[in-house]
C-alpha cells in the first residue's frame, strides 16, 4: 500500500514537472560547488544550462562516490522529474551510474570522462570529455614568455594519462616560444592534499621556478601561495585570478555550459542516447567551445597575448596539433618521428605515458 | 621576483622550514591530547576539534577583519567542543573512544556544514614573525617567516612540562590520570579535574586549526585538515606523554612531510610514495627502537581510558 502511494504520489510530481513542459536537470558533485575547481567549473555549466527558461536544474554537491550517489540519482529521477542526470565525478561511473541507469532505461545518464564502452555499458549511459590540453598549451606561451628563470613549475595529483597530457601540453606550448623552458613536476598523489601542495609549491618556487601551474581538485592553495611569494601563475579548472590579482597570467577553464546546454536541447527535441540520437561519446575542445582560457591577468605581456592569440586563432580553425614530430621524451626515446603526428580524437593520447623532452619528472611512482 | 636556485639546499632549508610551519597544528593539537590523557581521557574527536577551528578562525577572520580574532575564535570553538565531549565521557558507562569517535564525525560535519560560505573568500591572514632579516637569501627570508602560533606551541609544551612537575594542579591532573581512587581520598574532584582538561586540550587542538587556515596553508577547503588531528593524537603515545617531547615529535612529522616535495623539486621524482609515507615508517621505527622489554607504554597514565 504504502509503494502504491508512493509511486503514485512519485508519478503526479513527474507529470507536474511534464505539465510545465520543463526539462528536468539532475547535477551531482563530490565536493562544494564553490570550490574554485573542478566541481566549481561544473556548478558554472549547471546555472549556465539553468539560463534556459524551459530547464528545470536540481544540484546537490558534496556527494560521495558511495551508494549515496545511487540515492541522490534515484530522488533526482523520482522526485524532481530529471531526464538528464550528470553525476560528474569520476569514481561515480562505475558501479553507480551503470546500476541506477539499468533502472531508468528512459533516464540519460551521461558522465564526465570517457569510461563508455559500447555493448558493455547500458544504452542509456554516455560520456562526454573536453580537450582542456588546449587551452594548458595557451597558458604554456603564455607562461614561457612570462619567466625570467626559464623554469616552470607543474604541481600535479596523479601520473594518469589525462594529467600527463596537460603537463606535456603545458611544456609543449611555454618550449614554443622559449625553447630554453624547462617545467619540473611534483606529484602529490592526491587529488585534494592542500598542506602537500603548499609545501610543493613552496619547494619549486624555492629551486627558481617564477611560474607555476597545476591539475589538482582545487587549485586554490596553490594559486595563493604562488601569490604570496610573488612569482605568476596559470590557472585550472576555474577562473582564478581572484585568487592572484597580481600573478595570474591566464589559465584553462572548463566551459560546460556550453555542453549542457547542447545535451538539454536534444532531449527537448525528443533525442535520446538509446536511440542513437544522441552519441555516446562527445569531444571537444576550444574550436567546439567544450573549453575556454581565461582573460589574460596584468602581468601577461604584449608578445605572449600575440603569440598566445595566435594559437588560439589555429586552434580555432582546426590547424593546430599540439603532439607533432619530431617529439622526444624526457628520457630521449622518440614518441614520434618527423612528419607524423597525433590529432587530438588519437587514441594514443589517452593512454599517454611519457612525458615530453623539457620536463624534469618521472612517471612512475 | 625571485633569486637564484638554490640546488641541494633546497632540500634542506625546505625540510627545517616544513618542520617549523607543518609541525604546528601537530604540536598544538598533541600538547591538547597529551594534556587530556595525563587526566586519563583520551579525545579521539580532535581531528573534527582541528577542523572546527580551522573553519571557525577562518570565518572570524574574515568577517571581522582580525585574524587574532580568528584565533580566540578557534580557541573558544575548541573548548567548547572539548566541554561537549568531557560531558559525554563523565557519565557513566561511556567509553571515551566511541564518544571521541562520534565527536570526530560530528565536529567534521558541523565544520564542512558551516563552512559553506567561506570556502570562495580570502579571509585576512595572521601576520608572520620574520627572522629572516639577516640573510640576503629570498628562500631563506621567505623559510624563516614564521607563524605566531609555533611560537605559542612552543611556549605551552616548556609551560606544560614545567606545570605536571612543579605545580600544585599539574600534580593533580596527574594523580587523577593515574589513579582517581587515591585522587579521591586526596579531596581532588575527578570529574571536574578531567572536565577542565579535556575543555583546555581541546582549545589548544582548535587553535591547531587556526593555524592550518590562518597561516599555513593558509586557506580554508574541506581537505585542509586530511587526518593530521588523528595523526597527532597517535604521536602523543609517540611521545610518551611528555609534551616537550611532543615539541620534537611534531617538528620530526612536519619535516617528514616536506621531504617528498622537496626532493621532487630537485628532480629526485621516483619513489614518492614512498617518501610521502616517510613520517609513518619513521615513526614505526622510532617506537620500535624506544621500545621497552618489561613494561607497554611506558609514561602512559596508569587509569587511562577506564571508566571513572
Amino acid at each position: 500500500m504504502k509503494s502504491l502511494i508512493l509511486s503514485l504520489l512519485t508519478a503526479t510530481l513527474a507529470t507536474s514537472a511534464l505539465a510545465a513542459d520543463k526539462v528536468g536537470v539532475g547535477f551531482i558533485y563530490v565536493g562544494p560547488k564553490d570550490d574554485y575547481g573542478y566541481n566549481q567549473a561544473h556548478a558554472e555549466g549547471c546555472a549556465g544550462v539553468q539560463q534556459l527558461s524551459w530547464v528545470k536544474g536540481v544540484e546537490e554537491a558534496s556527494v560521495p562516490e558511495t551508494t549515496a550517489v545511487q540515492e541522490t540519482m534515484r530522488n533526482m529521477i523520482n522526485l524532481d522529474g530529471a531526464l538528464i542526470v550528470f553525476p560528474t565525478s569520476f569514481g561515480y561511473f562505475d558501479p553507480h551510474i551503470l546500476k541506477v541507469a539499468k533502472q531508468y532505461p528512459k533516464v540519460q545518464f551521461l558522465h564526465c570522462g570517457g569510461m563508455y564502452t559500447e555493448g558493455k555499458h547500458p544504452a542509456n549511459v554516455g560520456s562526454y570529455f573536453g580537450y582542456i590540453d588546449e587551452a594548458v598549451y595557451i597558458s604554456g606561451i603564455v607562461a614561457g614568455h612570462a619567466t625570467k628563470s626559464s623554469k616552470l613549475g607543474f604541481i600535479a595529483a596523479k601520473p594518469i594519462p589525462q594529467v600527463l597530457r596537460n603537463i606535456n601540453a603545458f611544456a609543449l606550448g611555454a618550449r614554443s616560444v622559449n625553447p630554453k623552458a624547462t617545467v619540473q613536476v611534483i606529484f602529490t598523489g592526491e587529488w585534494s592534499m592542500p598542506v602537500k601542495e603548499a609545501e610543493a609549491a613552496t619547494s619549486l618556487i624555492n629551486q627558481g621556478v617564477d611560474v607555476l601551474t597545476c591539475h589538482v581538485d582545487s587549485p586554490k592553495v596553490i594559486l595563493e601561495t604562488a601569490e604570496r611569494r610573488g612569482i605568476y601563475v596559470t590557472g585550472y579548472h576555474a577562473n582564478g585570478i581572484k585568487l592572484a590579482p597580481k600573478g595570474y597570467l591566464t589559465g584553462a577553464e572548463w566551459n560546460w555550459s556550453k555542453v549542457y546546454t547542447d545535451y538539454a536541447e536534444a532531449v527537448k527535441a525528443g533525442k535520446s542516447l538509446a536511440a542513437g540520437t544522441i552519441p555516446h561519446l562527445v569531444r571537444g575542445g576550444l574550436k567546439e567551445g567544450f573549453v575556454k582560457v581565461s582573460a589574460y591577468g596584468p602581468a601577461a605581456s604584449e608578445a605572449a597575448k600575440k603569440d598566445a592569440d595566435a594559437a588560439k586563432a589555429k586552434f580555432m580553425d582546426g590547424s593546430m596539433v599540439i603532439f607533432k614530430g619530431p617529439l622526444k621524451d624526457n628520457t630521449g626515446k622518440e614518441i614520434l618521428p618527423a612528419g607524423k603526428e597525433l590529432k587530438q580524437q588519437a587514441l594514443e593520447l589517452e593512454a599517454m605515458g611519457w612525458l615530453v623532452e623539457g620536463v624534469v619528472g618521472s612517471t612512475k611512482n | 621576483m625571485t633569486s637564484e636556485s638554490i640546488g641541494w639546499w633546497g632540500v634542506v632549508l625546505g625540510i627545517l622550514a616544513g618542520a617549523v610551519r607543518g609541525g604546528t597544528p601537530f604540536l598544538l593539537v598533541s600538547l591538547g591530547e597529551c594534556l587530556t590523557e595525563k587526566s586519563g581521557k583520551i579525545n579521539l574527536g580532535l581531528e573534527g576539534t582541528l577542523l572546527m577551528g580551522a573553519m571557525s578562525a577562518y570565518a572570524v577572520s574574515y568577517k571581522t577583519g582580525s585574524p587574532w580574532a580568528g584565533v580566540a575564535a578557534a580557541g573558544a570553538t575548541g573548548a567548547l567542543m572539548g566541554a561537549l565531549h568531557a560531558l559525554l565521557v563523565s557519565r557513566p558507562k561511556v567509553n571515551d573512544i566511541a564518544a571521541g569517535i562520534a565527536m570526530l564525525i560530528f565536529g567534521t560535519g558541523c565544520a564542512f556544514f558551516l563552512s559553506k560560505p567561506y570556502i570562495q573568500p580570502s579571509a585576512p591572514q595572521l601576520p608572520a614573525v620574520a627572522l629572516g632579516g639577516w640573510s640576503q637569501v629570498a628562500q631563506v627570508q621567505a623559510a624563516l617567516r614564521i607563524s605566531p602560533l609555533f611560537f605559542l606551541g612552543v611556549a605551552v609544551a616548556f609551560a606544560l612540562q614545567w606545570f605536571f612537575r612543579a605545580t600544585r594542579w599539574g600534580m593533580h591532573v596527574r594523580a587523577v590520570g593515574d589513579s582517581p581512587a587515591a585522587a579521591r581520598a586526596m579531596g581532588i574532584s575527578v570529574g571536574r579535574t578531567r572536565f577542565l582538561a579535556i575543555m583546555a586540550g581541546s582549545a589548544l587542538g582548535g587553535i591547531g586549526g587556526a593555524h592550518l587556515t590562518l597561516f599555513y596553508p593558509g586557506a580554508w577547503t574541506e581537505a585542509i585538515s586530511s587526518g593530521q588531528g588523528l595523526m597527532a593524537v597517535a604521536l602523543v603515545i609517540f611521545a610518551r606523554w611528555n609534551p616537550v617531547q611532543c615539541l620534537w615529535a611534531s617538528l620530526l612529522f612536519g619535516g617528514a612531510q616536506a621531504v617528498g616535495p622537496s626532493l621532487q623539486a630537485v628532480g629526485i621524482s621516483t619513489g614518492y610514495y614512498l617518501w610521502n609515507a616517510s613520517p609513518y615508517i619513521l615513526t614505526l621505527l622510532v617506537m620500535v627502537l624506544t621500545c621497552s622489554r618489561k613494561r607497554t607504554l611506558v609514561g602512559a597514565p596508569g587509569a587511562l581510558g577506564s571508566p571513572s
